[in-house]
């Protein structure tokens, strides 16, 4: 026990400070693609409750892709795709160098869509929640179509899409693991070396699942306190 | 009564259309061509780097890869729901151990990434290879298939049952308390009034469940199981041509809304008897 307690210390014996570091990169990453996919997300969910048929249709296509593709093989579209995309604008503008993805913005991309993807639906029953007269009362007092939005619909929207984005903050908490395999340095890929070094496999993929477990945790009392707020705000007087 | 409906019905008449191209009409369709746009690149993509030698190549390994990500899911699933049956037990069991043990296994499960389960039992297990080979079980935690299996029975058995607990608990306790009343017991209710009941419940998280484990699995082929990610991860580190990931997204498509598809029809024929005429 005490050669385990040695390899997880901080310092050069231990990869207590790698698995840190792995750790930071997990939640920057989730924490970078939130905003991005909440926006997304909120948006397509527009889309899809439009009036408009094309608008609707658009959006139910963005969803079924990115909520069918598996994670990993979203991830390598994002990774290697992009790559030759990239390489073949730049051929094609005249100049010839190798282009390599940064895998965090990779990454970022790729577990964005898929949020937005699954955040839309979470959003678009958020909205058919809202009864019409919302829409009408809004009008009825003067405000414009955007003010009724802002003011009006989408503080309802939150509190009750709030349960469902939580579940997705924590899949996308475990999605993250995936950029590993593309080589960012996560907690996973951190504790891999880890183990691949000392030969203590079962300890250190342990940990990794007990950090992930961790970030769950704290995860569930930072939502439970927003949920708190959000409900003492919103609440009917 | 009828004066007011015929009122509002009144009031209500079904709104114009919309002629000519309000702004959302310009982006829907401004939105709709970018899709066909890449619908079209995709197509002539695949067209332009169609290569008859490659595909009379692949196609066999694409094949067996998809079969061997079907008999994943469905091994996983079948294992998932047999363990699924005591954990959702536990998890409503008024004992504390039972409970906690419950609670604590789903909470692992979904708690933590399946990439990083998978690792832990394929590469960990190995730490204690010499304990393993002393029960005689080293033969299977050795071989990446059994590993996976494993890993994902597990995994599918905490979502399940949390499935099979949420869809019990969804029906109402005076259905447990009739069929006493009638005499009924424990067992029999659960198998003639409360199943039948649940099951409609739990149908369309069933199908979530295998959709995901689908796409889930495709991270096998990080285990150097040759599941349908597998194969084309190999056949695209041969060739480094992209189109071999383009095949896997159609074939991976196909699947997903194939079973989407047949869930809505199942569960729509299942629930006629609920829908008003």
């Amino acid at each position: 026990m005490d050669s385990a307690l040695t390899l997880l210390s901080f310092g050069p014996d231990g990869w207590g400070d790698n698995i840190a570091l792995g750790t930071l990169i997990t939640v920057c990453l989730a924490l970078a693609t939130l905003p991005f996919g909440l926006v997304a997300g909120f948006f397509v969910a527009l889309a899809k409750q439009s009036g408009e048929p094309s608008l609707r249709l658009a959006g139910n296509i963005y969803t079924t892709i990115f909520r069918g593709l598996p994670e990993l093989l979203t991830l390598f579209l994002v990774y290697y795709g992009g790559q030759i995309a990239l390489q073949a604008l730049m051929r094609s503008l005249g100049q010839e160098t190798t282009i390599e993805i940064n895998a965090f913005l990779a990454g970022m991309i790729a577990l964005g869509v898929m949020f937005s993807a699954y955040a839309s639906e979470v959003f678009l029953s958020a909205f058919r929640a809202i009864p019409r007269g919302q829409y009408e009362g809004g009008y009825a007092v003067g405000l414009t179509g955007f003010q009724t939005m802002r003011l009006v619909v989408l503080p309802q929207i939150i509190r009750i899409a709030l349960p469902g984005l939580s579940n997705l903050w924590l899949n996308l908490l475990k999605d993250t693991a995936l950029v590993s395999v593309i080589g960012l340095s996560d907690i996973l890929r951190q504790t891999g070396i880890a183990a691949r070094v000392t030969n203590q496999q079962f300890l250190f993929f342990g940990i990794a699942c007990l950090v992930y477990l961790v970030l769950a945790i704290i995860s569930s009392f930072g939502i439970n306190a927003i949920e708190r707020s959000v409900a003492q705000r919103g609440a009917p007087k | 009564m009828s004066a007011v409906a015929m009122d509002s019905a009144a009031a209500e008449k079904p709104p114009e259309a919309r002629r000519g191209w309000p702004a959302t009409r310009i982006l829907g369709w401004t939105l709709m061509l970018f899709w066909g746009a890449v619908a079209g690149g995709i197509v002539v993509y695949l067209v332009e780097v169609w290569n008859p030698a490659l595909f009379d190549r692949y196609f066999p390994a694409y094949m067996s890869g998809l079969w061997v990500t079907l008999q994943l899911v469905l091994i996983s699933i079948v294992i998932g729901a047999i363990l699924s049956v005591p954990i959702a037990y536990g998890r409503m069991s008024s004992n504390r151990w039972l409970g906690g043990f419950a609670y604590g296994y789903v909470y692992f499960f979904r708690g933590t990434p399946l990439l990083a389960q998978t690792f832990l039992i394929y590469y960990g297990l190995g730490s204690f290879r010499p304990q393993l080979e002393a029960v005689g079980l080293w033969s299977f935690f050795r071989d990446a298939w059994y590993c996976a299996i494993f890993a994902f029975s597990l995994n599918t058995a905490a979502y399940q049952a949390e499935i099979l607990r949420g869809a019990i608990q969804s029906v109402s306790k005076g259905q447990w308390e009739a069929s006493k009343a009638l005499g009924l017991d424990r067992l029999k209710t659960l198998r003639l009034i409360v199943m039948p009941q649940a099951m409609l419940v739990a149908l369309r998280p069933y199908g979530n469940e295998i959709i995901l484990m689908i796409k889930g699995s495709a991270i096998v082929s990080i285990i150097t199981v040759y599941d349908l990610m597998g194969e084309t991860r190999r056949a695209f580190s041969r060739t480094f041509d992209f189109q071999t990931y383009i095949w896997a997204a159609i074939i991976y498509l196909l699947i997903v809304e194939v079973l989407r598809f047949v869930t809505e029809r199942i569960e729509g024929r299942l629930t006629r008897h609920l829908v008003r005429r």
